[in-house]
């Protein structure tokens, strides 16, 4: 069966697969996609950078893109498949694309990758990732500020670094405003089911949180939310439309300003792999406008988000303690990129039991 | 609203569509049909139900053009299986993947749109009573359906002329062909039949569970939907039995991990299935009570001697 719906998935893929035939002397930037590109979350969010990056480069570059493609051995035939069709430069954009990523990269040296969110790169795979967290705990300063129950519901995906690194975030920024502050985490256990996000964000909604924010992919919490008649957090894109009088707001995924970056380099022939993780400064993401709050705590998130867009508020600095009340960061002392890329422990204050 | 209310409440919801689209290839199955694209004809009824709200604005020619999708959607498996004798299996299999894919073409203008939630309709005097009222009586029009129809078909199955003749094809069809009952023209009303409930029970996902469209949204509710007719001994009661069961443990697992007892959410996500093996196994000790209810002919191709 799961060989079928790969073979579906693919066959869906290659539907989604849209070349337009184009000069020599246009840069072709191709896209691999892990969802669909109208998912409304983490896809979608891709796949505005490449429409931003084909109206700002306009005639210089086309761009082609296979959506749904299933992380697995499918995902090599569908880079190869970009590979061959003539692309200088291939986004593959899932974590689960890594692995295939550098093998295909080693087939076509002369082609450009770049492969979001792994840490795996070579001479010519180049990797990149946003620092979401910051945008974790700028929703946590908030979060703490309009809370009536002093008590928070995440909607969790799976217990991947990404992920815990951004619980732990969100409870950082709670706790600079309320040390007391709590949080029940729910696990989905799935990216996108819409069904099952509505169940946990009523679960959570019944046990009596006022604020809901997801790691999931769907609006359905966002609409539960506006039906219980408390706020919630929007996830990867603006979800607004889902709850007008309920965002309070996103993390919107720009990956727009970053695929023209790098695109102008393979232009202008400068390309070469990094590893890059930017943060709001750079604009990989953004905040979604501070809607459905007083204007004092709109005024502080505005402020904190000053702060770390200047560098002068680094979200993960001491004095931060481990759950199990071990030292982690000593006073003004500042996490290394490596310990976030990692995570897998909670910080203090989290009552629930991190799934190993 | 009390706790245990809202659990029920959300149950009731997570319930209703795995009732709905199982009782419908309960029927497809009885008549010795087995469709394993319940999947797909489900996801096709949620993008077609969606669509149809969207343009018309009103969620009940959603919920009729659910029921029409996933019936014409069926007639196509049909059309393979009962008239050219295709392989059930394959051709089930194939039908989910061309759900999917379809559904996705269908929705994709509609990514994204909030929907229109069809509303609750409260039935005088029954919705007052207390604790039971808001529950079973304070609810939308496809849960009522879903009741109606376990009775229904059960009373179909069970005491109808129609109905005896609708099991007597799926136990033996040549059998049933001999005494001059039509087995192919049942059988496609029984595919149809089945079709129709998947496509309500999809329309019931996208315009009440969450009302918007998500690509492959069903996420697996229609496999769950087959394995719960097995589950029921293709039995209507215990469709609704097992259908509850199933959304009555998905949710407590969530308000679990809500309460933070500590105990891994891998596990206790996998509750819900292993709940489900636990009570096939104590329903199918009995083997002869499992073996009647089977529809003998389960599966097999028909091709009428002339």
């Amino acid at each position: 069966m799961k060989k079928l719906l790969l073979a579906l998935a693919t066959s869906a893929a290659l539907l989604g697969f849209s070349a337009a035939a184009g000069a020599q002397d246009k840069t072709k930037v191709c896209f691999i996609y892990v969802g669909s590109k109208t998912d409304g979350g983490y896809s979608e969010g891709h796949d505005r950078g490449r429409q931003e990056l084909e109206q700002a480069l306009g005639d210089k570059v086309e761009t082609a893109f296979l959506e749904n493609v299933p992380e697995g051995p499918d995902a090599e035939r569908a880079i190869e498949r970009m590979a061959r069709s003539g692309c200088a430069l291939v986004f593959t954009t899932s974590f689960g694309f890594m692995d295939a990523t550098i093998k295909v990269a080693q087939k076509f040296p002369d082609v450009k990758f770049e492969h979001a969110t792994g840490f795996k790169s070579s001479e010519n795979v180049g990797t990149y990732n946003a620092r979401f967290y910051e945008g974790r705990y700028i929703q946590g300063v908030i979060a703490a500020k309009v809370s009536k129950a002093g008590v928070a519901g995440y909607i969790a995906s799976f217990p991947i670094p990404e992920v815990v690194m951004g619980i732990n975030a969100f409870m950082l920024g709670a706790h600079s405003v309320n040390p007391d502050f709590k949080v029940k985490i729910v696990w989905a256990n799935t990216w996108a089911d819409p069904g099952k996000e509505a169940d946990a964000a009523k679960a959570l909604a019944d046990q009596g949180v006022d604020i809901l924010t997801q790691h999931t992919d769907s609006t359905a919490p966002m609409q539960v939310a506006a039906e219980r008649g408390i706020k919630a957090f929007g996830q990867a894109s603006d979800m607004i439309a889902a709850g007008p009088e309920t965002q309070l707001t996103a993390i919107v995924d720009t990956w727009g300003a970053y695929y023209i970056k790098r695109t102008q380099a393979v232009i202008d022939g400068t390309w070469k792999p990094e590893n890059i993780w930017d943060g709001l400064k750079d604009g990989i993401l953004t905040m979604a406008p501070y809607t459905n709050m007083p204007d004092d705590v709109k005024k502080a998130a505005e402020e904190v988000e000053a702060k770390i867009r200047s560098g002068e508020l680094h979200p993960f600095t001491g004095p931060v303690k481990k759950q199990d009340g071990s030292d982690w960061l000593a006073e003004g002392e500042v996490s290394d990129d490596g310990t976030l890329l990692g995570m897998n422990f909670y910080i203090a204050g989290i009552d629930d039991k991190l799934p190993q | 609203m009390g706790m245990i209310e809202a659990i029920l409440l959300t149950v009731i919801t997570a319930a209703t569509p795995l009732v709905i689209a199982s009782l419908g290839e309960l029927v497809t199955e009885r008549a010795g049909v087995l469709n394993l694209g319940v999947e797909g004809m489900m996801i096709m009824g949620a993008a077609i139900a969606f669509a149809a709200t969207q343009m018309t604005g009103s969620p009940y020619v959603g919920v009729v053009a659910g029921i029409a999708g996933g019936a014409l959607f069926s007639l196509l498996f049909g059309f393979l299986t009962l008239t050219l004798v295709a392989n059930q299996v394959a051709t089930g299999l194939a039908l989910t993947i061309l759900g999917l894919g379809v559904s996705g073409q269908i929705g994709e203008p509609y990514a994204g749109m909030s929907g229109v939630k069809l509303q609750p309709i409260a039935i005088p005097l029954l919705a007052d009573i207390p604790f039971l009222g808001p529950l079973l009586f304070r609810q939308d029009l496809i849960f009522y359906l879903s009741i109606m129809l376990v009775i229904g078909i059960n009373w179909f199955l069970f005491s109808s002329r129609a109905g005896l003749k609708l099991r007597a094809i799926g136990d033996n069809h040549a059998s049933a062909h001999a005494l001059g009952i039509h087995v192919i023209r049942t059988r496609y009303l029984a595919v149809m039949f089945g079709g129709a409930c998947a496509g309500l029970a999809g329309a019931q996902l996208s315009l009440v569970y969450t009302p918007q469209w998500v690509e492959t949204m069903s996420a697996g509710r229609g496999w769950i939907a087959l394995a719960l007719v097995v589950f029921a001994s293709w039995r209507p009661w215990r469709v609704l039995a097992g259908g509850y069961l199933f959304g009555a443990v998905s949710i407590s697992q969530l308000h679990a991990q809500a309460f933070g007892i500590g105990i891994p959410p891998q596990f206790l996500s996998s509750l819900p299935y292993v709940a489900t093996v636990v009570v096939l196994i104590l329903i199918s000790h009995n083997r002869r009570v499992t073996l009647i209810n089977t529809p003998a002919s389960l599966g097999k191709p028909f091709v009428p001697d002339r």
